[in-house]
């Protein structure tokens, strides 16, 4: 038995793992003690998240370079230690949401009513990141329960923050529905460890191949109902549109940049690491619900009049995309699905930060009384308008390099299989680019180009715009600058992106360096 | 001693999925807390059900005495308990400040972020 125990002390390095968890979890705890001292508490949180991208980045090259990374806690090795893993895909998600954290810190100084700050809105965006830090990173399928329901709670109290009724609504579907899904979740876990008596990840990638398929499709049949919920997938994603819009704008794009990715990182997890052969099984219903998902987001957001609403649609259109990937569950369709969730990230979050400039600049949250910004504010008009290129996937942004690896994966799988479903889901994809160009073309003409209200008679200007304060054009419009810059540059230069990709659908597709990090390879009893 | 605990935990989920698919907010509350109860349930049988030996070694044993009850189910349920519970306090929080603020506790009268009747798809361009 004394093998179950470690005898060794940690390499100094792999404590990286924990490090962006434990600091956020921290920094969470100190900012409530420090609930009093509030000019404190930005500057605490800023630095802590700072701290936490830097160490994410320090995590992200490591695991580059040496392959996975893992950590065992409490000296009892795995399968019976809870252990941290960080694969290049963890990571690098993990380091695009700090990175977005960051953003929106300084963005959410423009315009948090003082309340908002007194509720505690620091504390709550730090536990969230831990949250979601702690979902990309943890190397156990219990533990990955354990952060969906930090990030959850941590979710529900940004959303319900300031307690306007419109809030009380939304909280109450998304808490709901959200909770029914991680209850799920736990199901599927009581019977996965009822069947292969683990719940580790690298040990069940080991013991289901030798398990019954039909037994473990079901098992991930109620994964994917649990995380397809998470993710808002085409069945179950009424709760999306019906809360996203809800908080403030800084919330909404917090939200919106990172809760559904972590649905999306667990399906490609669970399915196509974990249990392979269910995927395999599964793939049918997979592809059925990407095609739904890919479909009918872009077309809620084109008959959909409030700003932040439509953008809700699309955050579901672009889930579509990635479930697409999963689907297909070849090389390319998982390198799509990989690179697709680090666009999403930042386009709709970037998407979600104009959105609320927009709000402010007019005073409006209906795209109908919006109208005659371009006049007015040239520069939000310009980042909606690379954004929206990015979300819609035109080549020279963002969005084009997923769409097209994702392209790919189903041209190769109708190619070598003759697979419809592969088929479908191309025609899907391109039937999902059109659409988005659609939704988003007519919002950015709708709010921009047109020169008043809906329905006015006059050409003349839309007299209700406010002029931006300096603070809220120096913030706002900065932070949103510089993710479009962002979201720019890796577009024009995809190599970093691509190469990720390749990685990522790699490491996924042949778990054996991840398993041998945890120390399990050749270990089984 | 399996079979019952099963039959008790598909009871559960029947009962939850009957309280779920109600409109009022408190009875979909109940319903949430019976169905976490019968996750609880069933990881309880997805584990072991046995002889209640506690799983302690004794000093200088390598294993227990016994065929002894697995720790794991019951460690993994007493977190999801916690959770749950603090999810459960959360949302009847939640649920009161709605009836009292939107004064409904029926969801079919919750319409604020999706009025009913709302506005029709944009007609221009």
């Amino acid at each position: 038995m004394s093998g179950a125990m470690q005898d060794f002390a940690t390499h100094p390095g792999d404590w990286l793992v924990i490090l962006p968890v434990v600091l956020a979890l921290l920094g969470g705890a100190v900012l409530l003690m420090l609930r009093e001292a509030r000019a404190a508490q930005f500057w605490l949180a800023l630095g802590t998240v700072a701290v936490i991208f830097v160490s994410d980045i320090a995590l992200a090259l490591r695991v580059s370079e040496t392959g996975p990374v893992a950590m065992t806690m409490g000296r009892w090795l795995p399968p019976f230690g809870i252990s941290f893993v960080a694969d290049l895909t963890g990571a690098v998600f993990a380091l695009a949401a700090a990175g977005v954290t960051l953003l929106l810190l300084v963005y959410l100084r423009m315009d948090m009513p003082d309340r908002a700050r007194r509720d505690g809105v620091y504390p709550l965006i730090l536990l969230l990141l831990a949250g979601v830090s702690g979902s990309f990173l943890t190397g156990d399928l219990f533990n990955l329960y354990v952060w969906f329901e930090v990030m959850l709670i941590a979710s529900f109290g940004l959303m319900v923050l300031g307690g306007r009724n419109i809030q009380l609504d939304g909280t109450i579907k998304y808490g709901f529905l959200n909770f029914l899904a991680t209850t799920f979740f736990l199901a599927a876990l009581g019977l996965l460890y009822g069947t292969l008596g683990t719940l580790n990840m690298a040990d069940i990638v080991g013991r289901a191949a030798e398990a019954s398929p039909a037994v473990l499709a079901s098992i991930a049949a109620l994964l994917l109902l649990a995380f397809g919920m998470k993710a808002a997938a085409f069945p179950v994603n009424a709760w999306l549109p019906a809360s996203y819009h809800a908080p403030p704008p800084a919330i909404s794009a917090l939200m919106a940049g990172l809760l559904t990715k972590v649905g999306v990182y667990a399906l490609l997890r669970a399915l196509v690491m974990l249990l392979p052969a269910s995927r395999d099984l599964l793939a049918p219903v997979l592809a059925l619900v990407a095609i739904g998902t890919l479909i009918l987001g872009p077309l809620g957001a084109i008959a959909e009049t409030n700003l932040r609403r439509a953008l809700g649609f699309l955050v579901i259109g672009g889930i579509g995309a990635t479930i697409a990937g999963v689907a297909l569950g070849n090389a390319a369709g998982l390198a799509g699905s990989a690179t697709y969730v680090l666009h999403a990230m930042l386009t709709i979050t970037g998407l979600y930060l104009v959105a609320g400039l927009l709000e402010a600049l007019t005073g409006e949250t209906d795209t109908r009384r919006m109208g005659g910004i371009y006049a007015v504010a040239s520069l939000p008009s310009v980042l909606f308008f690379v954004l929206m290129l990015a979300v819609a996937g035109v080549p020279p942004f963002l969005g084009f390099w997923p769409k097209l690896l994702l392209v790919q994966g189903g041209i190769e799988g109708w190619g070598f299989g003759r697979d419809g479903w592969a088929l479908a889901l191309w025609i899907a994809v391109l039937g999902n680019a059109l659409l988005t160009l659609i939704a988003v073309s007519r919002l950015w003409a709708h709010i921009f180009w047109r020169p008043g209200h809906e329905a006015a008679t006059t050409e003349a200007p839309n007299p209700d715009l406010k002029p931006l304060a300096p603070r809220v054009r120096r913030l706002g419009l900065g932070t949103a600058g510089v993710l479009t810059l962002v979201v720019l540059l890796l577009g024009v230069w995809p190599e970093p992106l691509l190469g990720f990709g390749r990685e990522a659908a790699a490491g996924l597709l042949q778990p054996a360096n991840y398993v041998a990090a945890t120390g399990l390879a050749g270990a089984a009893p | 001693m399996d079979h019952v605990i099963a039959a008790l935990s598909g009871v559960f989920f029947t009962a939850a999925i009957y309280l779920l698919l109600s409109r009022a907010l408190i009875r979909m509350l109940l319903g949430m807390v019976l169905l976490g109860n019968a996750v609880n349930l069933l990881i309880l049988v997805a584990g072991r059900l046995g002889r209640i030996v506690p799983p302690i070694a004794l000093d200088g044993a390598r294993a227990p005495l016994a065929e002894a009850a697995n720790p794991l189910p019951q460690a993994l349920i007493l977190t999801a308990i916690v959770i749950g519970f603090a999810m459960f306090a959360f949302l009847l929080v939640l649920a009161y400040r709605a009836y009292q603020s939107l004064e409904a506790d029926d969801t079919d009268r919750m319409r604020i972020t999706e009025p009913r009747g709302g506005p029709q798809p944009p007609m221009s361009y």
